[in-house]
């Protein structure tokens, strides 16, 4: 199917979401409005005001009421999903940039970057039922690794953390102790920084994307490698289908190196891969940036992209699509 | 040959010595000086040979000797004319003229010795002036200081030379006789240099050799691929060997920039140009001509740039490389290089000129050898405002008798294509129009085997066509031209014979608006590709010249480079770092079917390893050809087993990769299930966990848009 073009944002897309049910998508920019939209037909909802900076990420709570967002000006916000009204602001010394709700919408974690001396950090917040209650400590902070952190989420039973970042280490941590509990080897790990980092539906694998042009699947209990992806260019950005045994991934040539020459050169499809055999299926272009964001819709028949070009496109797929054998 | 350490074995050692090597930054250390630990330095044996340029810190101290015997009186007098003569070829250091005299007559004793600042101003002044005549009975003669004490080691008595018994060497050839009968090529990208056979039936390159930091420059096969060479900063080397790469011979030539092998590669020719120390002064060339097999140097030259330059295509970028072109052939008789109005032509026996001098040309501008036959053909552009015309000679050599002339008049330039047997020279002759405004070209055609050579001229239907591109079928009769305006130009191909008359040329076909700048003919003929590289980003098109009808079309993103395997059965297009993006090659069959592609970031160098011609007689050729059926059976059986073998591994493998990730999956659902509890204590107890699963219901919903009642008519 044609695929909808949504413009809304004035600047570089950063984070897409769906919420659980699939109806809304959540988007982030570096304008400094999320905003959200109709998961179907790509009608804008609208808008969540209050950010000063560039918008990282965000996450939105199972019962779709409490949205989570991470920015460039230095805090974290809790926004309701319903009325756009700010709940809560968390203040930082440097700017937040990965947000992920625990399972059970009682903890968040928020990465923070290194900035004017500050190393990269990993917060675990306690998010209160009522927003009246809320308060701005951590439960744990959690230190380490050199350069930005760029995803942390939480494991199965929300006892660790999975962290990836520039130095292309994935790390998992304790989230109660805070201690380091695995860290991905250099032989089977990526090469260069790791750019995205998602998890399966149920939790039990997650896919990281990196600038060396691959991505990697994982098992999220013990660290082992499962899968690589090889693509010919920097990976921003990894989803994988609910429905399918596919992955989808997104990027291109950094925009500063993209060649005026001809649109093809950068290469700024979203390529879907099958995640057993690892070959590739096909693509979707479109944009002409490369993708920063993508998402699949939690039925597994829709799926977004967010382009450097500011612009979100939604795909439905076309039945063939669901017939595909390689 | 020095022994290779390999990345293994120092792993190897690292965990015996229970050292992890990844905590080791190996370029933080530092070894004392002089201490290599016994290892021996693949360089260090190279260093030892090397004409250091302070040998022992006389090497800018020359010795003239069989100066005139003076008195003191006359002392000063014979500096000054030394002074005089030196002093123009280079800067004598202060004090830098000694001539000794003789205590007792207090005459001088016919020699001095002039200190440099450089020792290559010592080594030009040597050059110039050995022999030069002071006057009849002084003749002088110039050495270097270094070499005197060096010709004074030589013992008196001469002892034999130690003969070494004889040790077979390996096997060079032994990659023509793979039993797939694959191909090698080498490729260079990054640090990495490797060589890999061509497995198309795997669709995959299989590594027979790779190393880091193999050449400082560049790689390059010899013409017959028994060698490859490797470039570096103290001279070239070649490597080759049965299964793997040895070294088998290095040439030492400080800072070498260029290489090049005889045909028939018995020779390797090796050049460098250095920084002069006066920056007005032009570049210093040294060639070395080596010996391959015994890699002794049978020849050198050295002079300025200039010398070097001479000729229409050098041009003032400086030196057109090769600056000696082989006569064709395996003989490696003769080779030859431009000079201002003369052709040197040498002869590899003793390697002096031809006759014991240069075939005197006036204004020659280009030469070109014919790929076969001692025959050189020579253009040398008009003369005198064109009174006197341009003109297309053929000199046969060693006699030096012209075979062939032709005349040609208001030229403006000329570029000569020789056919790959020496059967055909083809002149591309761009000729002013009237008004001198613009020109048009046209071809003139040499017949070289036939009686007489006839010359025949072509011009294209239309005159004012610009030729982009025009190529000689290998060992055949046609030629393709590629020719008219940029964006879309025409090809035309045209063969030396028609059909009733064989003395004609005649054009077979013109295929019109095609995105072509190059042309790539398949080795064997028959096939060509017209690709349109650069500006036209890679298009490609496989086209059958017998049957005058495209194969396939295709697209190489960005391609630069489009090279035929030496058999004519695939063909790969590359692309080189020129482009930052892109990098890496692509392998098709002739009939442009993509084999397969490879990435490779920094992409420098793709080049097939050459096969030697066929020891098969033409007639014995033909015969195969005529039964190729016969001979293919065998080998479609073969391709047929691979096939299945193939796709009976890819089951195989596919199996395996379902089985796996099923386990995988199997135990995710087991541990899910196992925690189902506490994740819903986690959510506060909220049970529904389904959340990968989604039911599509359908709701119909009936809406009611208008109402409206109306009286029918009943009748």
């Amino acid at each position: 199917m044609r695929p909808i073009l949504m413009k809304g944002h004035e600047r570089p897309l950063t984070f897409l979401k769906y919420n659980r049910d699939g109806d809304l998508l959540f988007s982030c920019a570096k304008d400094h409005t999320p905003t959200v939209w109709f998961a179907d037909n790509g009608e804008r909802l609208g808008t969540y005001r209050g950010h000063n900076g560039a918008v990282w990420s965000c996450d939105v709570s199972r019962d779709s009421t409490r949205l989570i967002t991470g920015s460039a000006d230095q805090s974290a916000k809790l926004w309701d999903v319903q009325t756009g009204s700010q709940l809560f602001t968390f203040n930082f010394d440097s700017p937040a940039r990965s947000v992920d709700f625990a399972v059970g919408d009682k903890l968040a974690v928020i990465t923070t970057d290194p900035f004017m001396g500050l190393t990269s950090a990993i917060h675990i917040k306690r998010i209160a039922r009522d927003p009246s209650d809320q308060t701005g400590e951590s439960v744990a902070i959690l230190k380490g690794p050199q350069g930005r952190i760029n995803r942390a989420v939480w494991g199965s039973l929300n006892k660790t953390i999975i962290s990836g970042g520039e130095d292309a280490v994935i790390r998992i941590w304790d989230s109660e102790t805070g201690k380091l509990l695995k860290e991905s080897d250099k032989e089977d790990g990526h090469k260069k920084p790791i750019t995205s980092l998602t998890k399966s539906t149920d939790g039990s694998h997650f896919l990281t994307g990196s600038l060396d042009k691959s991505a990697k699947l994982w098992d999220t209990r013990t660290l082992t490698l499962i899968k690589t992806y090889v693509t010919e260019r920097p990976v921003n950005a990894v989803t994988m289908s609910p429905l399918l045994d596919h992955v989808v991934l997104g990027g291109g040539q950094d925009a500063s190196a993209v060649t005026t020459t001809d649109h093809r050169a950068g290469k700024f499809e979203a390529k879907f891969y099958d995640k057993i055999l690892q070959e590739e299926i096909g693509g979707v272009k479109g944009h002409f940036g490369p993708i920063n964001a993508l998402a699949f819709n939690p039925d597994g028949k829709s799926f977004s992209s967010g382009g450097e070009d500011g612009y979100v496109r939604l795909h439905h797929f076309d039945p063939d699509y669901f017939n595909i054998k390689l | 040959m020095a022994e290779v350490v390999s990345m293994d074995e120092i792993r190897a050692t690292a965990a015996r010595l229970d050292i992890d090597l990844s905590s080791v930054d190996l370029d933080s250390i530092r070894l004392p000086p002089g201490e290599d630990f016994g290892v021996i330095s693949d360089d260090e044996d190279l260093k030892g040979e090397d004409p250091l340029e302070f040998e022992a810190g006389f090497g800018n101290i020359i010795v003239v000797d069989n100066l005139p015997v003076v008195p003191k009186e006359k002392f000063d007098k014979l500096e000054g004319v030394i002074r005089k003569i030196y002093s123009q070829i280079g800067v004598i250091k202060e004090d830098g003229l000694w001539m000794p005299v003789d205590p007792e007559t207090q005459k001088t004793q016919g020699y001095c010795f002039i200190e440099y600042n450089t020792p290559q101003e010592a080594e030009l002044a040597k050059e110039k002036t050995n022999g030069y005549k002071l006057d009849r009975s002084h003749i002088f003669a110039v050495n270097m200081f270094d070499d005197i004490e060096k010709f004074m080691k030589v013992p008196d008595e001469w002892a034999p030379p130690e003969t070494k018994p004889y040790a077979p060497g390996e096997n060079l050839q032994k990659w023509l006789t793979d039993e797939k009968a694959r191909d090698q090529f080498v490729i260079r990208a990054g640090s990495d240099t490797e060589v890999l056979w061509n497995d198309a039936r795997q669709s995959k390159p299989e590594l027979v050799y790779k190393r880091s930091f193999w050449t400082e420059s560049f790689v390059q096969w010899s013409p017959l691929g028994t060698y490859l060479a490797t470039v570096h900063r103290q001279g070239a080397a070649v490597w080759g060997g049965a299964t793997t790469f040895n070294r088998l011979m290095r040439y030492a030539h400080p800072q070498v920039k260029l290489i090049d092998f005889s045909p028939g590669e018995k020779f390797l020719v090796t050049y460098s140009s250095h920084e002069p120390s006066n920056p007005r002064d032009t570049h210093r060339v040294v060639i070395n001509i080596f010996d391959v097999r015994t890699g002794k140097v049978m020849r050198d030259f050295k002079g300025s740039a200039d010398e070097f330059a001479i000729g229409g295509t050098g041009g003032v970028s400086g030196v057109s490389w090769p600056v000696f072109r082989w006569s064709g052939g395996r003989d490696d008789k003769y080779f030859a290089r431009i000079g201002k109005n003369v052709i040197s032509v040498y002869e590899t026996e003793t390697f002096t000129l031809i006759d014991k001098k240069s075939i005197k040309v006036e204004n020659v501008m280009d030469f070109s050898w014919s790929p076969t036959d001692p025959i050189l053909a020579l253009f040398a552009p008009e003369l005198g405002g064109g009174n006197q015309p341009a003109r297309v000679s053929l000199v046969q050599i060693p006699s030096k008798e012209e075979l062939r002339q032709k005349n040609l008049f208001s030229v403006s330039d000329c570029k000569m294509y020789w056919q790959s047997n020496g059967d055909y020279l083809a002149v591309k002759v761009d000729r002013y129009t009237k008004t001198k405004k613009s020109t048009y070209t046209g071809f003139e055609l040499f017949r070289i085997k036939e009686r007489d050579i006839p010359i025949e001229v072509l011009e294209l239907e239309n005159k004012n066509d610009k030729i982009i591109s025009f190529a000689w079928e290998p060992k055949g009769h046609r030629f393709a031209v590629i020719h008219g305006d940029s964006p879309r130009p025409d090809v035309s191909f045209y063969s030396m014979r028609s059909g009733t008359n064989t003395g004609r040329v005649s054009k077979l076909s013109t295929i019109r608006g095609k995105q072509a700048n190059a042309l790539y003919w398949s080795p064997g003929g028959r096939f060509i590709i017209l690709a349109g590289l650069k500006g036209f980003n890679g298009q490609l098109e496989f086209y059958n010249v017998d049957e005058l009808e495209t194969m396939a079309t295709a697209e190489h993103f960005m391609a630069t480079d489009v090279e035929w395997d030496p058999t004519g059965r695939y063909v790969v297009t590359s692309v080189t770092s020129v482009h930052e993006m892109e990098n890496g090659f692509n392998v098709w069959s002739f009939n442009g079917k993509l084999l397969y592609r490879i990435m490779k970031d920094h992409f420098f160098q793709f080049l097939w390893r050459p096969r030697p011609p066929s020891f098969l007689s033409p007639e014995k050729e033909e015969e195969i050809a005529k039964n190729l059926k016969k001979y293919s059976k065998k080998y479609e059986a073969e391709d047929q087993d691979v096939s299945l073998q193939l796709s009976e591994q890819d089951r195989e493998k596919r199996k395996m990769l379902k089985d796996e990730w099923e386990r995988w999956v199997n135990e995710w659902k087991r541990l899910h299930e196992e925690q189902k509890l506490e994740r819903q204590m986690l959510r506060d107890g909220e049970a529904s966990d389904e959340e990968e699963e989604y039911e599509a219901k359908e709701v119909e919903v009936e809406e009611l848009l208008d109402v409206s009642e109306e009286v029918i008519s009943f009748d």
